[in-house]
């Protein structure tokens, strides 16, 4: 516009004229007020990408003498030894990808179900009130579900779920060894109850986005419901929905106090579910307090970066995913 | 041209043409609007009418990748001129759009008001009288003087569309400019609306972007025909539809195209 | 296939109904004055109350908010107004990353800028790390909120004489206010139920304190520590807290979906 000095604008005009005369106001004048307001929102919003460069700088440094001391080996090494100072996440990072695995198997069907139930099929007026129930189960906190996952899922898993599992399924590795409660499958379970909304309320908004020109020519080429849903809905919303369950799974991989609560906290890779397990989150939480050495702190802080690291790399590319169905809406953002 | 030597200049543009990025979508336009005058803008959609309009208030710069090159003259002064603040002119050129936007957080009074205290402050005394004076020449003032503090979305939308004219003449600008303003309103709307237009000319300046040429016909004193960004012709409304000078004027007021 | 689906949705309001129920099962009974009012009793004794950790969880949540709002706010509404560029599609990614950002890593982070330096746990280390979980998700949802308003809002008061700011504060964010309270208290809601974040900064306390520099209790805190704990009487106290907890966190949300409801001229 112009260049003249950041300075108020002036006053306007005398304002004394009688109004049945037209004023005749100056043109001239500099607005500075909006390049003041301009620069507080951006150094408000500068604040954002500034945040995750100091998260990831901090975390870095807390955890290089770690990095320097175990190198690349700290992340095969399934040693966890505080006395000894020998750590190797490798139980941890399994654990974490194991718990999400089999809470993805659970809760992708799930959530995928409930979605186009909701977008596609249900009566109008089941619509809103189950679409809340399932946001309701996205509000209550994690300690929430590991106070449920330890009192009630637990004991029903070991009465009623498990022996005839491992009747079934035991001769599988999966499900070897005595069930005590706490392991990678309840863990999972749970993990998998946590993420069902979250994945489902980005579905839904995903499969929203699709346009209904999809589903009608579908129809009108003589599909039933669920057919126009099958081949010309889903296929379209294909990479929003495969975004919305990585967002998903993003989710899953950084829970923490429920997982913490009912996976038996143990430095082990196993493949029994049945087993007690650990993932990144918990160990974190578990043992940061108890942490007294320097190189044990420092080798929680890069299981904290491994941990950060994959998220972000998750996130991202779940976002770019849903980005391209649903161009840049803030989609999920209050899936909470 | 249309105007007559004597008649005191309000508005002149000269060769004023309008891009979004690269592409024009008004060329080299010259036209006067004389004072206390009513000019109709018609054309067919597309051919730049809105363009047009939305330069002489300095809106167009406001789009993604708008532009203009030439000049447009308010009293003389180019209102592109470099040390022209755009956000005093605005207040000097009101505006009212094809569909009634009053501020929904707003009461009707404060609607009214809301040109006028961003001007500066004003005492009450002088808001009220201001708020009626405009709420009477848009022809409001009786149907809702007595709930001005209600919320400005309970009115009809002819009621609402006045209400926008009523907002845009409180600050007593100079020029008032109507894009298509009667396009979603009811014909009861419409008739009301183009009734103003009248009456107002003797306060104001008027410019009236419209698709309607019954209404141009109606409401003009001149009436300029646009097409494809540029100006085809100009003249006194009554000689322009009666007897055209240019073919693509007539064929467009006979219905051939548009 | 419709059945099928059907009985998904069914499946998933079940859990949620069988939680919701043993929360009340469980819990309401151990809800009377005396839990309210009382802080936890020693170890192993009867008749605590968790007066400290509603109070904490008050104070720290309320702090966050204090410290979060504005900035996740004034983010939101950089992104609706002049986030059409590179810095703003840099912003908004940023945001939407930071929202799955796992909370015990922004603990343990605040814990190295907040507790480590001054060698002390405090409630507003908490808060700061609540803060943290904040900004990107009130960002996103005010700038969301903010992009509804119609433009053509935008330019009748543009071409009012409006300066861009007060158009953009007095026009556009006053017509979304009410999608932006929906999102902060959506925010808040979330927040007053984490615990991982506030392990390693406002560490937790058996007593009532308000200080703001001390270790603080929350409700959230207080779950866990009874639900892992030895003593029967604790695990009775977590389910009431849990139903407490749940209750404030719904109560939260249903309000931040009224205020939706109660638009003066809705502009959806």
């Amino acid at each position: 516009m112009t260049t003249l000095p950041i300075e108020p604008a002036p006053a306007p005009p005398n304002t004394e004229t009688p109004s049945t005369e037209p004023r005749r106001a100056s043109l001239r004048g500099v607005n500075a007020s909006d390049r003041i307001y301009k620069g507080v929102l951006t150094v408000l919003a500068l604040a954002l990408p500034l945040l995750i460069v100091a998260l990831f700088v901090q975390l870095f440094v807390s955890a290089l003498p770690a990095i320097k001391r175990f190198g690349f080996s700290f992340l095969w090494t399934s040693t966890w030894d505080p006395v000894a100072e020998i750590y190797g996440a490798a139980p941890m990072i399994f654990g974490t990808l194991a718990s999400s695995l089999i809470a993805l198997l659970i809760a992708v069907p799930l959530a995928l179900g409930v979605a186009i139930f909701l977008t596609e099929f249900a009566p109008r007026w089941v619509r809103q009130p189950v679409a809340f129930l399932v946001e309701l189960l996205a509000a209550i906190p994690s300690v929430v579900y590991g106070l449920w996952g330890v009192f009630v899922l637990i004991p029903f898993l070991r009465s009623y779920a498990v022996p005839p599992l491992k009747a079934v399924l035991g001769w599988t590795p999966f499900f070897q060894g005595v069930f005590y409660g706490n392991s990678l499958l309840a863990g999972g379970i749970i993990l998998a109850i946590m993420i069902v909304p979250y994945i489902a309320a980005v579905s839904r908004e995903v499969l929203l986005a699709v346009p209904g020109s999809q589903r009608e020519a579908a129809l009108a080429m003589g599909a039933t419901r669920w057919e126009a849903v099958w081949t010309a809905v889903l296929p379209y919303g294909r990479a929003g929905l495969i975004g919305a369950v990585i967002l998903g799974l993003g989710r899953a991989l950084g829970e923490t106090m429920a997982v913490t609560m009912v996976i038996g906290n143990r430095h082990d890779i196993g493949l029994s579910a049945l087993q007690p397990a650990y993932t990144m989150a918990a160990a974190i939480a578990n043992e940061f307090s108890e942490a007294t050495t320097d190189t044990y702190l420092s080798a929680l802080f890069e299981v904290g970066l491994i941990l950060f690291v994959i998220t972000v790399l998750v996130n991202a590319f779940a976002r770019l995913l849903i980005w391209r169905v649903a161009r840049g809406a803030a989609v999920g953002s209050r899936a909470l | 041209m249309a105007a007559s030597a004597n008649v005191r200049l309000r508005l002149e543009t000269v060769r004023l043409t309008a891009l979004f990025h690269r592409i024009a979508a008004v060329r080299e336009v010259s036209i006067l609007f004389p004072a206390h005058t009513v000019t109709a803008i018609i054309g067919p959609s597309g051919c730049g009418k809105s363009t047009f309009l939305r330069c002489l208030n300095r809106m167009h710069e406001l789009s993604e990748g708008g532009w203009v090159t030439g000049k447009v003259l308010l009293d003389d002064v180019d209102i592109y001129a470099s040390d022209v603040n755009p956000i005093q002119l605005r207040r000097r050129i009101g505006m009212v759009f094809q569909r009634p936007t009053p501020f929904p957080t707003m009461s009707i009074y404060d609607n009214v008001a809301a040109g006028l205290r961003v001007n500066g402050r004003r005492s009450r005394a002088e808001l009220d009288e201001a708020v009626e004076r405009a709420l009477r020449q848009a022809a409001l003032w009786d149907e809702i003087k007595d709930r001005l503090a209600a919320s400005a979305l309970e009115l009809s939308g002819g009621q609402q569309q006045r209400l926008c004219i009523a907002r845009a003449l409180a600050p007593e600008p100079e020029i008032l400019l109507l894009d298509e303003p009667t396009a979603s309103l009811d014909p009861a709307g419409t008739q009301r609306i183009e009734e103003l237009c009248q009456e107002l000319k003797r306060l104001y300046t008027i410019v009236i972007v419209t698709h309607n040429l019954q209404q141009a016909a109606r409401v003009s004193d001149d009436t300029a025909f646009f097409y494809m960004g540029r100006l085809i012709e100009v003249g006194r409304t009554r000689e322009l539809f009666t007897k055209p000078q240019v073919e693509q004027t007539e064929a467009y007021i006979t219905g051939r195209f548009g | 296939m419709t059945a099928l689906v059907a009985l998904m949705a069914f499946t998933a309001v079940l859990a949620l109904v069988l939680i919701l129920g043993d929360l009340i099962a469980k819990g309401a009974s151990s809800l009377d004055w005396n839990f309210f009012v009382r802080n936890p009793a020693p170890a192993g004794e009867t008749g605590g109350g968790v007066a400290n950790a509603i109070v904490g969880t008050g104070i720290i949540v309320g702090l966050a908010a204090l410290i979060g709002l504005p900035i996740g706010i004034g983010a939101g509404l950089y992104l609706a107004e002049y986030g059409s560029g590179r810095l703003g599609f840099l912003v908004r990614f940023v945001a939407d990353v930071l929202n799955g950002t796992p909370s015990i890593v922004i603990g343990i982070l605040a814990w190295t800028w907040m507790v480590k330096p001054v060698g002390r746990f405090s409630a507003l280390a908490g808060s700061v790390a609540l803060a943290v979980l904040m900004i990107p998700m009130i960002a996103r949802t005010t700038e969301e909120m903010v992009r509804l308003v119609p433009h053509s809002l935008r330019e009748a008061a543009l071409a009012l004489g409006y300066p861009r700011w007060r158009t953009s504060l007095r026009v556009v964010a006053r017509t979304a206010l009410s999608g932006i309270v929906t999102g902060c208290l959506v925010g808040i809601a979330r927040v007053a139920g984490e615990t991982a974040p506030l392990l390693f900064t406002a560490l937790g306390n058996l007593n009532f304190t308000t200080k703001v520099t001390q270790p603080m209790q929350t409700l959230s805190l207080q779950i866990y520590v009874y639900a892992t704990g030895p003593f029967d009487e604790w695990h009775r106290l977590a389910w009431a807290a849990a139903l407490v907890l749940v209750a404030l966190v719904l109560v939260l949300s249903m309000v931040a979906r009224w205020v939706t409801r109660q638009r003066y001229g809705g502009v959806r």
